[in-house]
């Protein structure tokens, strides 16, 4: 039985990978472009950090997009003023916004519930403010220009991701991989068991001696660093960050990805995540009213799939 | 410089006024549903249009008297039907429902009524300055802060003194028990629900005659609420009445000083009411989660 089970998980595994190695050659024909398999991908990265908390840790923040856009901010600012390299920016993106999220996380898990949330999205807009004040220096409204990715550079040769469109896809799925490799690591140690507890019953977890503070501080740390990697993924994506990736209703999205997707397994949020960018790039192309489109969306998800996409197959397969 | 500091610390009383308003129907349906009302500052854009559209049948004072019950029903139809299948389950939902009406909203009124923003003509007598000297009290803010009280007094003496409100004070700490002794609940939170949006619907009429109106207004001002019920202390509305007046005094004193922070130092004052008193100023003890 259980050996059925590990073996059509191996089989799922493979056929995700698969699918995503092969985006550039079957996106274009199907009338998609490989910028949008990369921004499913960037996007999809960062719904599953949301869910790292919401779905494994069981706590609410809706305030994430702040560390995505600091990612993205960081590595703007990282390769506009520091050093013309793609890795070091990377690398300031997701410093800058695990940093932040490790010191606000210590205000932040004072509170529980429905109040976690408010907390996490009232200090997520902080950032917005700053970077839509603070001109000089982030461009204020207009973004922040005036940078672009750099070729990777190994010694010996060096791989142009600037122009080539498919090598940066690549370059994408690599940091992906690792980033999920490492959340995936993190999920099945002995911590990652403890985050479920905390999700499962927190206050039976509180009675076996687990410190339930410092886990969700250590878990929303955790997610707001791969937070600031996707960030900093999604400023090389569009050699451009600006305060809308840092706003609430960013936060909102990923959210709702991670919900559409199914919170509760750990591939749903990039389903999610590319169903929601899809949908969203094919109404913004047909209609101005796309917004309504997408609320009605969430309407939709919440009332009558609240388990997600996934959710609903895993039924299917179940009965 | 004294003139000015009393200039925006007024001003601020009278920010703060309003957000309290907004914030107290936030807090309202918060208390005792558990909902993050997302589209709470979309009914106020709502109710601000609706008084928009009718003043010119029946005038300021026709529309101050017949926006917010307006809105306040759409609010009771949204509760029907959207919100109250929501209830038994995790918030979350009903907040991601509500952040997707928040969106239909602000596009729905863009719809209908155009992106281009839209002045509402107040009395005549209310928009003159009082006075010379204080040349920045004009009539309509001192009416914007009257209307606040005399709104912020009835709904606390209808939560002290009716028998509707003293059920929803009970289903705030228990609803549970509340429902066992024979209670309408779902009643209750409709009501509760309808109270609260009938604040939102006020508040868009007030800031309608002062700020305009404008589609994508909501979302701003919503913020500001939010930071006032933390700051107040969750579970307490006289704590929010008192976090909605701190932060807009706050914020006022820090446009003289410091331009650029006035918005920011609402969250710095957040930050430190949750390092030293995580529950907030009024928060109940037994209310931390």
């Amino acid at each position: 039985m259980s050996n059925q089970v590990n073996a059509r998980k191996l089989i799922a595994l493979a056929c995700i990978w698969a699918v995503l190695l092969l985006v550039p050659y079957w996106m274009p024909p199907l009338g998609g472009y490989t910028a949008l398999g990369t921004r499913v991908l960037v996007l999809g990265l960062a719904a599953m950090s949301v869910n790292f908390l919401l779905g494994f840790t069981g706590v609410l923040s809706f305030g994430h997009a702040a560390y995505f856009g600091l990612g993205a901010y960081g590595a703007g600012l990282s390769l506009k003023f520091l050093a013309p390299s793609t890795s070091i920016s990377l690398l300031m993106g997701m410093l800058l916004g695990g940093l932040a999220g490790a010191l606000l996380g210590t205000l932040i898990v004072r509170r529980r519930g429905v109040y976690f949330a408010m907390v996490t999205i009232a200090f997520g807009q902080v950032f917005y403010y700053i970077a839509f004040q603070w001109s000089s220096l982030t461009g204020g409204d207009d973004g922040l220009r005036g940078f672009s990715r750099q070729p990777l550079d190994f010694g010996l040769f060096s791989i142009d991701i600037l122009s080539n469109t498919n090598n940066f896809y690549y370059f994408v799925l690599f940091c992906f991989a690792l980033v999920v490799a490492v959340m995936g690591f993190i999920l099945r140690s002995p911590f990652g068991r403890t985050m479920l507890a905390i999700r499962e019953n927190e206050r039976r977890a509180r009675f076996l001696g687990i410190p339930v503070e410092r886990h969700i501080w250590i878990a929303f740390t955790l997610s707001c660093f791969f937070m600031g990697f996707a960030g900093a993924l999604y400023a090389l994506l569009n050699n451009f960050a600006d305060p809308k990736g840092l706003h609430f209703s960013q936060s909102g999205d990923f959210v709702m990805m991670a919900v559409m997707g199914g919170m509760r397994s750990f591939w749903g949020p990039l389903l999610g995540a590319a169903v929601f960018v899809i949908l969203q790039d094919y109404l913004s192309s047909i209609t101005v009213n796309w917004m309504s489109f997408v609320g009605l969306l969430f309407v939709i998800v919440v009332l009558f799939f609240p388990r997600g996409l996934l959710g609903v197959v895993r039924r299917k397969l179940v009965s | 410089m004294l003139q000015l500091l009393l200039f925006n610390v007024t001003n601020g009383l009278i920010i703060g006024a309003f957000y309290v308003l907004m914030a107290l129907g936030l807090s309202l349906i918060l208390n005792l549903s558990n909902v993050i009302n997302f589209a709470h500052g979309g009914f106020l854009v709502v109710g601000g249009y609706i008084a928009y559209t009718i003043t010119p049948y029946v005038g300021f004072w026709g529309a101050l008297l017949i926006a917010p019950p307006l809105t306040a029903a759409i609010g009771l139809l949204v509760e029907r039907v959207l919100i109250r299948p929501l209830y038994g389950r995790d918030p979350l939902y009903s907040l991601l429902l509500t952040f997707g009406l928040a969106f239909i909203f602000e596009d729905g009124t863009r719809f209908i009524w155009g992106a281009q923003g839209k002045p509402v003509t107040v009395p005549a007598f209310l928009a003159q300055p009082l006075s010379n000297e204080f040349f920045f009290i004009t009539g309509y803010r001192l009416f914007m802060v009257a209307t606040v009280a005399v709104a912020v007094t009835l709904l606390f003496v209808l939560l002290r003194y009716t028998r509707l409100g003293i059920r929803i004070r009970a289903g705030t700490l228990d609803l549970e028990t509340v429902s066992a002794l024979g209670v309408n609940v779902g009643l209750l939170r409709s009501l509760n629900f309808a109270a609260g949006i009938y604040l939102a619907g006020l508040s868009g009429v007030l800031a309608a005659g002062q700020l305009g109106l404008e589609p994508t207004m909501g979302a701003g001002l919503l913020m500001p609420s939010f930071i006032a019920i933390i700051v107040g202390g969750i579970g307490s509305l006289t704590g929010t009445l008192l976090g909605g007046l701190l932060i807009g005094v706050a914020s006022g004193i820090t446009a003289v000083f410091l331009p650029a922070a006035s918005e920011a130092i609402m969250y710095v004052l957040m930050a430190v009411v949750l390092l030293i008193r995580p529950r907030g100023l009024l928060g109940e003890e037994g209310m931390m989660t």
